[in-house]
């Protein structure tokens, strides 16, 4: 079986390393070019289970504004944000609410965590 | 004079620079310190980009704008800043006077005895880029989509454009996408990507988003609502490429088109503004041409990363409060000009002085003109001689390079006249 090269752009930091990826089918041989050890590790993840952050919004009744920002507890899995997404559009929270408040425990069974990405204080009606 | 209230160091703007500034001037022992936010609620323009990768270069954490910006609120509070929120600064003057309106507070004047300007900066509109055609509904800045889609729960259309390919272009693109939009176009005038490279995997590949470099708009079609744009090709001098038209039916068109420091509080205050940068000229404590008057933040040049800006403001924070403590303008030395040279664009601070060494490194930050897609030397000369440099695997104008200056360089400094900063090909 030949060994082929492909380049993946690492999102990790803002620096953006183009790696180039040495792979015989499914085996990674050799991550190069990568800035850190962490552009290593994403080469291994992003070609065997890629996964994102996924930052989004919910509905919040009694806060300042009407959407609450929230964010997953990790990166998750990349072909499952649509479904992700889909669930969170049925999700309503209560002000108050913490920051790192968990909002949506272990998404769609996957053991990541929704988790408010800010504190929303209720907000009282205009006196 | 005796009627207004006396401060010892007033921030204009709780952004991510002002927040810094006030904690730091705070710390360093500024007594009373004052931020003055036009919005209801401290974080700035943080709280709208909801979006992670906030914090990674600097603190080592990846946190969403609002948890990052609630990290400095928090602080704020604790270390006993004092806000003055929903109030709309009016005019400051040389004598650092100012004039504020607030639905709460009415009509106050204030005395400060050190000034941190953290306005920001605004996006580039459509005028900015005279876009011909008739003028309806559905043009906007991809800040103004994002304030709404984030924060206050509108959708601005279904069908979008977007023209830039910036950094807030291409998250609103993603950000549309996953609320069930279609993006049909993320369209380039420049040869190259304009944000940073991770946004255009995480954000256009990963949707499928369709990136058209040298291209732009060159007209909205449709009277009363956007019904379409007209895109086209350019040229090297950026002439459309006659035959390349091509008509993509949307609702909305969605601006990404760059960013201009927010300088008129400045500008009455009678603070020099550099033309490149559109901020003003600053040394490396981040104080203006107005002794007293400092600036961090956006409002000083376009960053591309928040953790700079926090960095920025907790040095000009901490100059502000050396001032007032010590009457001092945290530098006493002589300056030395610092100037962009070869296939540099511009370069902050604009003036350097050798015995702020002492506390520690000074950090020059600079954007190209030109990408070089290769390793290059980022240097720092005084004429021919060179006195430091740094390498980089490649330079882009989207990028900042920042290039530390270290305390050893102090004498050799000391000795230099004007210095220049240059990046060349390894």
């Amino acid at each position: 079986m030949p060994t082929q090269m492909e380049k993946v752009i690492c999102v990790t930091c803002p620096k953006g390393c183009t790696l180039e990826v040495t792979r015989e089918a499914e085996t990674i041989l050799k991550v190069e070019k990568a800035g850190c050890n962490r552009g290593t590790r994403y080469a291994q993840q992003e070609l065997t289970d890629p996964r994102r952050m996924v930052a989004t919004s919910v509905r919040i009744r009694g806060g300042l504004h009407p959407l609450l920002p929230v964010h997953t507890s990790a990166p998750f899995p990349k072909p499952r944000i649509r479904e992700l997404l889909e669930a969170l559009r049925r999700v309503e929270v209560q002000a108050p609410v913490e920051l790192n408040q968990v909002i949506l425990p272990d998404a769609l069974g996957t053991g990541i965590d929704i988790r408010a990405s800010r504190s929303m204080a209720p907000v009282h009606s205009a006196d | 004079m005796s009627d207004a209230k006396q401060y010892d160091v007033v921030v204009i703007g709780s952004g991510p620079g002002g927040l810094a500034a006030a904690i730091s001037a705070k710390k360093t022992g500024a007594d009373r310190v004052l931020i003055i936010e036009r919005d209801v609620e401290p974080g700035g323009i943080l709280l709208q980009c909801i979006h992670n990768g906030f914090g990674v270069e600097v603190f080592k954490q990846d946190l969403p704008g609002p948890a990052y910006a609630q990290r400095f609120i928090d602080e704020a509070f604790q270390v006993g800043v004092e806000f003055m929120l929903d109030t709309m600064v009016l005019e400051i003057t040389r004598e650092r006077r100012i004039t504020a309106v607030s639905r709460k507070h009415g009509f106050v004047e204030l005395q400060a005895r050190a000034v941190v300007l953290a306005m920001g900066c605004r996006e580039r509109t459509r005028a900015q880029i005279r876009l011909p055609g008739h003028r309806p509904a559905g043009v906007y800045t991809a800040g103004t989509a994002q304030r709404w889609v984030n924060v206050e729960g509108y959708m601005p259309g279904k069908r979008f454009v977007i023209l830039g390919s910036g950094d807030i272009g291409m998250i609103m693109a993603r950000r549309l996408t996953y609320e069930g939009a279609k993006v049909e176009r993320v369209l380039e005038v420049m040869p190259y990507l304009s944000g940073l490279t991770r946004n255009y995997v995480q954000c256009l590949l990963d949707n499928d988003i369709e990136l058209q470099l040298r291209h732009t708009v060159r007209r909205i079609l449709g009277k009363n609502r956007v019904e379409a744009v007209e895109a086209v090709a350019v040229d090297e001098q950026m002439n459309y490429i006659p035959g390349t038209e091509e008509i993509i039916p949307c609702d909305t068109l969605l601006l990404s088109v760059g960013l201009i420091p927010e300088n008129e509080l400045s500008r009455q205050a009678g603070v020099a503004i550099d033309p490149i940068t559109g901020g003003p000229f600053v040394d490396d404590s981040f104080q203006t041409s107005v002794p007293g008057i400092f600036s961090a933040g956006n409002v000083v040049h376009v960053y591309d990363l928040v953790d700079w800006v926090t960095e920025a403001g907790l040095t000009a924070g901490k100059s502000a409060a050396r001032l007032v403590r010590s009457g001092l303008a945290a530098g006493d030395g002589p300056a030395l000009p610092l100037k962009a040279g070869e296939n540099v664009r511009y370069v902050v601070p604009h003036t350097l002085r050798p015995d702020h060494l002492a506390d520690g490194d000074i950090r020059v930050q600079l954007r190209v003109r030109q990408p070089l897609e290769r390793p290059v030397w980022v240097e720092l000369r005084s004429g021919d001689k060179l006195l430091h440099r740094k390498g980089e695997p490649y330079a882009r104008p989207g990028e900042m390079i920042t290039l530390p200056v270290r305390p050893n360089l102090m004498d050799e400094l000391k000795a230099a006249g004007e210095l220049t900063v240059a990046v060349v090909a390894r």
